[in-house]
């Protein structure tokens, strides 16, 4: 029997397959060279940049929890144009298609990154970070307001024809009106979903375990909930959806896809086994040869609920 | 990459020394440096444990006198990674990412006349390597600087690794916090006695011939009070951190400290850096 197809496009993105790493957790590409070839990867998906240098929060950034880590790193990061010198020639190389995250506190900021990026080839790509627990855009993060959600969108789509993916934050009432919100502005796809807001207390000494006080969550224990909005959004709008949460193996990627994701990222399980996403790979091409997929198209939203 | 346990043992109370033979492509380690291990294959807990190399030796085979590449992590246990850690048997597999980090200087160090090691509770894990270091890899003085060590611990049943510092042929001074062994008090409180008074006009012994140096590791406290203690008396002091890490690769920017250039991640940029690099009290 042929190799099942693995092919899969997001927009005008094509990846040679569903998997990715989620921003945040992989840096720029080359701090896991020694474990990870890129080059057999979908994409991957850098740590957020903004505009401007970030110093990122006060330690303890990091706690595991049960089934789960918190972090509130606080979108450190050395700025614009730091990236296009220091990272971004090195992801040249990656052998595979480069999203490039971008966070902000405005639109401006948000089109301001975009419109630099795009004089560079090398950047397939943008994940708009607008869901990022752990930094104040004044009161609010961006991705709980659908008003604000849509009007940032919009803003963004102005400035690039390249895919525009936009992740959101789970920490909402209703996620299947926010992504209404990103769909009615323009953009090509979901991520679903950022971190689950979380804390965690010391109690020998009464303190926050994390300098920040909250962090987000993620890691296994998050996986049934992320599931549960990537299909309800699945059922909701016809953008396609990047499936993200506590994906640790084949088998957690594949049910994101029978849910209704068409790609997946590894976030968290990359800090257990940097070989993960490799391994979720060939496991999504394995189980599709078992039960005897040609394409692994045939198995996004293929959830049978009759 | 999967090593193999060939011992685990209780050296008292809740320490343990962990050995393993070093597998094919398994890199030499550097004093400082760090190996981050996966305790379960499971994800409970869910992410892996920072241990520093407390000495990586090279020694014949007990059957066929082969050599072979020994390495020791000695460990306390403290939470729930470092207790399932302990019930590990002999010939279980581990999965390790390392060496890792940014280990000591030891160029700086070794052209040093005299190192004072300064090791507060498990502080005595990667700087008993550094000692032997600095002891066996030298060919061109066979000598090496002098060795003085210091360890602080809570009572005498925490100091650890005494006689195998002495075995190495180190000066060695004992600080217990309630003096049931040696000097009472905090370490630091014993170093001020015995380092050297500044020297008039020394601000930085860095790059001045054979000035002693200070190598600490312990808590966040006392490494600050050590840096302290070396700008008072003009003296280079390298410390290494110990913080909860994410990947252990430098992606994460999970373990940060804050330094003169900013936030650096202990696990890449670190886990020792300069003293006076670091900005305590953060």
């Amino acid at each position: 029997m042929s190799k099942p197809n693995l092919k899969v496009a997001i927009g005008s993105l094509k990846l040679q397959n569903p998997v990715m790493v989620a921003s945040g957790t992989f840096g720029y590409g080359r701090e896991y060279a020694d474990y990870v070839d890129p080059a057999r990867l979908g994409a991957i998906v850098t740590k957020t940049i903004t505009k401007n240098r970030r110093e990122g929060n006060r330690p303890p950034r990091i706690c595991e929890t049960t089934g789960g880590m918190l972090n509130a790193i606080g979108l450190q990061n050395e700025g614009l144009e730091d990236f296009i010198q220091e990272k971004l020639p090195a992801c040249r190389d990656a052998g595979t298609k480069l999203i490039v995250s971008v966070g902000g506190e405005t639109s401006n900021e948000y089109g301001e990154v975009i419109e630099a990026l795009n004089a560079y080839p090398e950047v397939a790509a943008y994940e708009l970070n607008i869901s990022c627990p752990n930094i104040e855009y004044k009161d609010k993060i961006i991705s709980q307001d659908e008003e604000l959600t849509h009007k940032v969108v919009r803003d963004v789509r102005q400035k690039t024809d390249r895919t525009l993916i936009v992740k959101l934050s789970p920490n909402v009432s209703d996620i299947t009106r926010i992504a209404r919100a990103v769909q009615d502005g323009g953009a090509d796809a979901v991520s679903l979903v950022n971190t689950f807001l979380g804390m965690a207390v010391d109690v020998e000494t009464r303190r926050p375990v994390l300098g920040n006080i909250t962090g987000g969550l993620s890691g296994p224990a998050i996986k049934p909930m992320a599931l549960r909005m990537v299909w309800q959004v699945y059922n909701k709008i016809s953008l396609p959806i990047v499936g993200m949460g506590g994906i640790m193996n084949a088998r957690d990627a594949v049910e994101f896809l029978i849910a209704g994701a068409t790609a997946v990222a590894v976030g968290t399980a990359n800090f257990v086994d940097p070989r993960t996403p490799l391994e979720v790979v060939e496991g999504i091409a394995s189980y599709l040869s078992q039960h005897h997929y040609k394409d692994v198209k045939e198995l996004i939203g293929s959830l049978n609920v009759s | 990459m999967k090593v193999q346990i060939a011992s685990n043992v209780f050296l008292r109370d809740k320490y343990l020394l962990l050995e393993f033979c070093a597998p094919a492509g398994f890199a030499m380690p550097e004093p400082g440096q760090f190996l981050h291990m996966r305790i379960e294959d499971s994800f409970d807990p869910l992410l892996r444990r920072p241990l520093s190399i407390h000495d990586a030796v090279w020694q014949a085979h007990s059957k066929n006198g082969r050599k072979k590449h020994v390495v020791r992590i000695l460990y306390e246990v403290v939470g729930k990674g470092t207790a399932l850690l302990a019930e590990k048997r002999p010939l279980t597999q581990i999965d390790v990412l390392g060496p890792l980090g940014r280990g000591f200087d030891l160029k700086k160090i070794g052209r040093s006349r005299c190192v004072y090691i300064v090791a507060g509770g498990m502080g005595v894990a990667p700087l008993f390597f550094l000692a032997r270091r600095l002891r066996e890899g030298r060919k061109e003085n066979a000598r090496g600087p002098k060795i003085v060590v210091f360890i602080g611990a809570r009572n005498k049943d925490h100091i650890i690794r005494e006689k195998e510092f002495k075995d190495l042929g180190c000066e060695i001074h004992v600080a217990t916090e309630d003096g049931s062994k040696g000097f009472k008090g905090r370490v630091t409180d014993l170093l001020k006695t015995i380092l050297p008074p500044a020297t008039d006009g020394a601000v930085s012994a860095d790059g001045q011939e054979g000035a002693p140096v200070i190598c600490a590791c312990g808590p966040k406290a006392m490494l600050a009070a050590v840096a302290a203690l070396a700008q008072q008396r003009g003296l280079a002091a390298q410390v290494s951190l110990e913080e909860f890490m994410g990947c252990g690769l430098g992606a994460c920017l999970g373990c940060v400290i804050r330094t003169v250039s900013g936030y650096r991640r202990i696990c890449h940029d670190g886990p020792v850096f300069d003293a006076e690099e670091i900005i305590w009290g953060d």
